[in-house]
C-alpha cells in the first residue's frame, strides 16, 4: 500500500502513451490523451493524502483535525476543468483536418503535404 | 451560540476499510484505463470513457477530495463524452 | 517507419521511463505519510485569516489567486480558439436549423421528460455551488460546469431549436467576457486601493463560513462560475453548429 497508487499512475501513463503511439484514428488518440491526463490527477491527490485524515473543510469539525493537503486539491480541481477545454480545442483541429484532408488516420496525415 | 454551528467530532472510517476501498478502486481504474485504450472503435470508447470518469470520481472521494470529485463527475461523464460524440457525428456525416 | 518498428521503439522508451520513475519512487515518502509543511500550515491558519471554512477554495482564490487567473484565461482562450478554428470554409453553406430539427430521429419520451424536469433543479444547484465557495465543497469551477449541464440537457431532450434560442452567441460571449474581466477587475480593484494585486480587501464578515464572509473569495468564485459556464456553452454550441454545415455539392 505504500507505493501501490504510484505504480498504478505509472501503468496508466504508459498504457495511455501506448494508445497514442499506435492509434489509427484521431479521436481515439484524443481519448488516450485524456487517459494520460487522468494519471496526473491521481498522482497529485496521492501525494497529498494522509492516513486517517479527513477532507479539509472545517465547517463543523474542530480546526485542529488532521486533514489532507488542500493545495494539491486546488491544483487538481482547476486542472480537470481547464484540460477539458483544451481537449475541445484539439477536437476542433480534428474536425478541420477531416474537412481538409478527408481522413482521420494520423499515419496518413503525416504523409500529406500542405 | 447557534446550535447549528456546534462542533462535532468527525467520523473516520477504520483504517483497514479505507485501505481496502482504495486498493479496490485503484485496481478497477488500472483495468478501466486499459479498457479505454484497447477499444479501438471511437463510439464504444466514449462509453468506456464515461464509465472511467465515474470510477475516477469514486477514487477522488476515497482520497478525501470532494471538490475534485464534483468537477470530475460532471466533466468526465457528461461534458467530454458530449464533445466527443458531437465530433464523431460531424465526421460521420461527411463520410456519408 | 513501419508500425511494428514504431511499437518496439516506444516499448524501449517506455521501459526506460518506468525504470527512472521507479528509481525516483524509492526516495519518496510512502503513500499516506504526508510530511510536507505547507498543507498543515494552511489548514491551521486559513480559517482564521480569511473566515472561509472551505480551505480548498481559499487556496484557489486567495493564496494562489494569480494561478487561478492564469487558468481561467486558458479556458477563455481555448473557447475563443474553438470559435476561430471552426470558422466556416468558403465551400460550405449552412442548412436551415429547421431542417436539422426535422431530420433528427425523435427522442424517446422518457429522455425528454427526465431531461426537462431536471433542468430547473440543476440550474439552482449550479448557482448554489458557484456562490458558496467559502462554506462547503463548492466553488466557481464546479458550479460553472454543472450550469453547463443544464444547457446540454435541453439539447439532449431534442429541443435543438430551443437550445439555439436560449444560448445566442452574442449573449454567451458577453457573459463569458464579464466573468473573465470581472475576476481581473477585482484584482485591479485591490491595486486601486493601494494594496497588492488580488489582495482580499472586502470585509471579512463575522462568522467563518457564513454567506457574506471571506471577502473577495465569494465574489471571485461567482465570476469564475459564470465564465466557465459560458465558455463551455460556447464550445458545445460551436460543435453543434458544425453538424449543420453542408458542403457544396452534397445533400
Amino acid at each position: 500500500m505504500h507505493v501501490f497508487p504510484f505504480v498504478v499512475v505509472a501503468w496508466i501513463l504508459v498504457v495511455g502513451l501506448y494508445g497514442i503511439v499506435t492509434s489509427r484514428h484521431l479521436v481515439h488518440q484524443i481519448v488516450c490523451l485524456i487517459v494520460v491526463q487522468s494519471s496526473t490527477y491521481v498522482l497529485l491527490l496521492g501525494v497529498g493524502y494522509r492516513t486517517g485524515a479527513v477532507a479539509p473543510y472545517f465547517f463543523d469539525i474542530p480546526g485542529r483535525t488532521p486533514a489532507v493537503d488542500p493545495v494539491v486539491q486546488a491544483l487538481a480541481l482547476t486542472d480537470v476543468v481547464v484540460e477539458a477545454a483544451v481537449t475541445a480545442l484539439l477536437l476542433a483541429f480534428a474536425v478541420q483536418a477531416h474537412k481538409r484532408f478527408g481522413t482521420l488516420d494520423p499515419q496518413e496525415l503525416v504523409q500529406l503535404k500542405g | 451560540m447557534n446550535p447549528a454551528l456546534a462542533v462535532v467530532t468527525p467520523y473516520t472510517v477504520p483504517a483497514g476499510l479505507m485501505d481496502a476501498l482504495q486498493v479496490t478502486v485503484l485496481v478497477l481504474i488500472a483495468a478501466g484505463a486499459t479498457a479505454v485504450v484497447v477499444i479501438r472503435e471511437p463510439v464504444r470508447q466514449v462509453i468506456a470513457l464515461s464509465a472511467y470518469g465515474v470510477l475516477l470520481a469514486v477514487l477522488f472521494l476515497a482520497f478525501q477530495a470532494p471538490d475534485v470529485t464534483l468537477s470530475e463527475l460532471t466533466v468526465g461523464s457528461v461534458v467530454l463524452p458530449m464533445l466527443l460524440l458531437l465530433t464523431l457525428a460531424k465526421v460521420r456525416r461527411r463520410e456519408k | 517507419m513501419t508500425p511494428a518498428l514504431r511499437r518496439w521503439i516506444f516499448l524501449a522508451g517506455a521501459a526506460g521511463l518506468v525504470a527512472f520513475y521507479l528509481w525516483g519512487l524509492v526516495g519518496l515518502p510512502g503513500f499516506g505519510d504526508y510530511p510536507g509543511p505547507y498543507g498543515d500550515i494552511i489548514n491551521r491558519i486559513a480559517v482564521g485569516q480569511t473566515n472561509a471554512t472551505g480551505v480548498v477554495s481559499a487556496v484557489n482564490f486567495e493564496y494562489r489567486g494569480i494561478d487561478t487567473v492564469g487558468e481561467e484565461f486558458i479556458l477563455f482562450v481555448a473557447a475563443a480558439g474553438v470559435s476561430v478554428v471552426l470558422r466556416h470554409l468558403r465551400s460550405e453553406r449552412e442548412r436551415e436549423a429547421l431542417d436539422e430539427a426535422r431530420e433528427a430521429p425523435p427522442t424517446s419520451d422518457a429522455v425528454r421528460y427526465v431531461a426537462l424536469i431536471l433542468t430547473g433543479p440543476i440550474v439552482v444547484f449550479g448557482w448554489w455551488l458557484a456562490s458558496h465557495a467559502q462554506t462547503s465543497p463548492s466553488g466557481g469551477f464546479q458550479g460553472g460546469v454543472v450550469l453547463t449541464t443544464a444547457f446540454v440537457l435541453i439539447y439532449l431532450a431534442g429541443q435543438f431549436l430551443a437550445f439555439q434560442r436560449i444560448s445566442p452567441t452574442d449573449l454567451t460571449e458577453a457573459v463569458e467576457a464579464v466573468g473573465a474581466g470581472g475576476f481581473a477587475a477585482v484584482g485591479v480593484g485591490a491595486v486601486a486601493l493601494g494594496l497588492a494585486y488580488l489582495t482580499n480587501f472586502l470585509p471579512l464578515g463575522s462568522t467563518p463560513g457564513g454567506v457574506f464572509s471571506s471577502g473577495t473569495i465569494a465574489l471571485i468564485s461567482f465570476f469564475v462560475g459564470i465564465e466557465v459556464a459560458a465558455a463551455f456553452v460556447l464550445i458545445v454550441g460551436e460543435l453543434v453548429e458544425q453538424t449543420l454545415l453542408v458542403r457544396e455539392g452534397t445533400k
